[in-house]
């Protein structure tokens, strides 16, 4: 069986909806949901670098190595929030962070 | 033919089973290095589809950097990890019924699509053949040069990125004794010295 475009666009959608389904699971630990959130951005490189080889435009690729650029920058401000949040409050609780609103 | 197809479902498998992982594990220092194992083997899926420059770039920052860091902020922070699964058998439910549904959803889509016969001509960037350039080349010529202001964004919100996390995690200890430059150049002798009349035979206090 030949291996072609729908092949990698299944792998990333259940990678997609892995991401989906771990957030909802790992409601109370943000390390968790940070890393579905990763494993998300992940399947959306997979999209874009899968139709950039199959149509032969290398501007999908260019894509991908920017959403590349913004997960990492995104992981790093996420975790250093977490760190500081861990710092004041003692615990990284998602149910707690509410106080901080006003 | 054949070895890139048994690659494809071996790099496929893998890395599904590693981004359920992911999610599931018990010790979120497991679901760290499941996220590694899945980031390796879409390296291996970028390969095979052929882009070899995207695949090296997902191993050095997803793994090099970003995992890492994730890493040494789990095991940094001292949380009971125990405690905050709790619940999630409550949330199971509800999370898989809307999981499942994206994925059908998401397969439905894919079961029934076709390229519009227009999309050939609206590329953007023709990827010359393989055999003449290759991947890294063909995406440099583009980077900086037609695409060299995204490029710069880029760089852009990395360093915005850099000095947000540094503000959020830097801080001044309380109790710790600073060199004050200000304080230092500030001092005249009529603060710096007090001249005190001493009686005899009587000491300072």
């Amino acid at each position: 069986m030949e291996v072609g475009l729908s092949h990698y666009l299944t792998v990333a959608a259940v990678i997609f909806s892995i991401g989906i389904f771990g957030i909802f699971l790992n409601r109370k630990n943000v390390i968790i949901i940070l890393m579905s959130i990763e494993l998300m951005l992940l399947a959306v490189n997979i999209n874009l670098v899968a139709f950039s080889t199959h149509l032969g435009d290398l501007m999908g690729q260019i894509f991908a190595l920017l959403v590349l650029t913004v997960a990492a920058g995104e992981a790093a401000i996420g975790l250093a929030i977490l760190v500081a949040y861990h710092r004041n409050r003692g615990s990284i609780a998602v149910e707690d962070i509410n106080m901080m609103k006003g | 033919m054949a070895v890139a197809g048994v690659f494809f479902y071996l790099f496929s498998a893998i890395t599904v089973a590693a981004a359920f992982m992911v999610v599931a594990a018990r010790n979120p220092v497991h679901s760290v290095l499941f996220l590694i194992l899945a980031f390796f083997n879409s390296a291996g899926l970028f390969v095979l589809m052929g882009a070899e420059f995207l695949a090296m770039i997902l191993v050095v920052v997803y793994v090099g950097a970003v995992a890492v860091l994730f890493l040494f902020v789990v095991m940094m922070l001292d949380i009971d990890f125990a405690e905050l699964r709790q619940g999630m058998l409550q949330y199971l439910p509800v999370g898989g019924i809307i999981g499942l549904i994206l994925l059908v959803e998401l397969i439905f889509v894919l079961g029934s699509w076709a390229f519009s016969p227009e999309a050939v001509a609206t590329i953007a960037d023709k990827a010359p053949e393989m055999s003449a350039v290759t991947n890294t080349e063909a995406i440099g010529r583009i980077l900086y040069t037609k695409y060299v202001y995204l490029f710069q964004a880029a760089g852009i919100v990395l360093l915005i990125a850099m000095v947000g996390a540094i503000v959020l995690t830097l801080r001044h200890k309380e109790g710790v004794k600073r060199q004050s430059i200000p304080n230092q150049v500030a001092r005249t002798p009529a603060t710096a010295i007090e001249v005190r009349k001493v009686k005899s035979g009587e000491g300072l206090s």
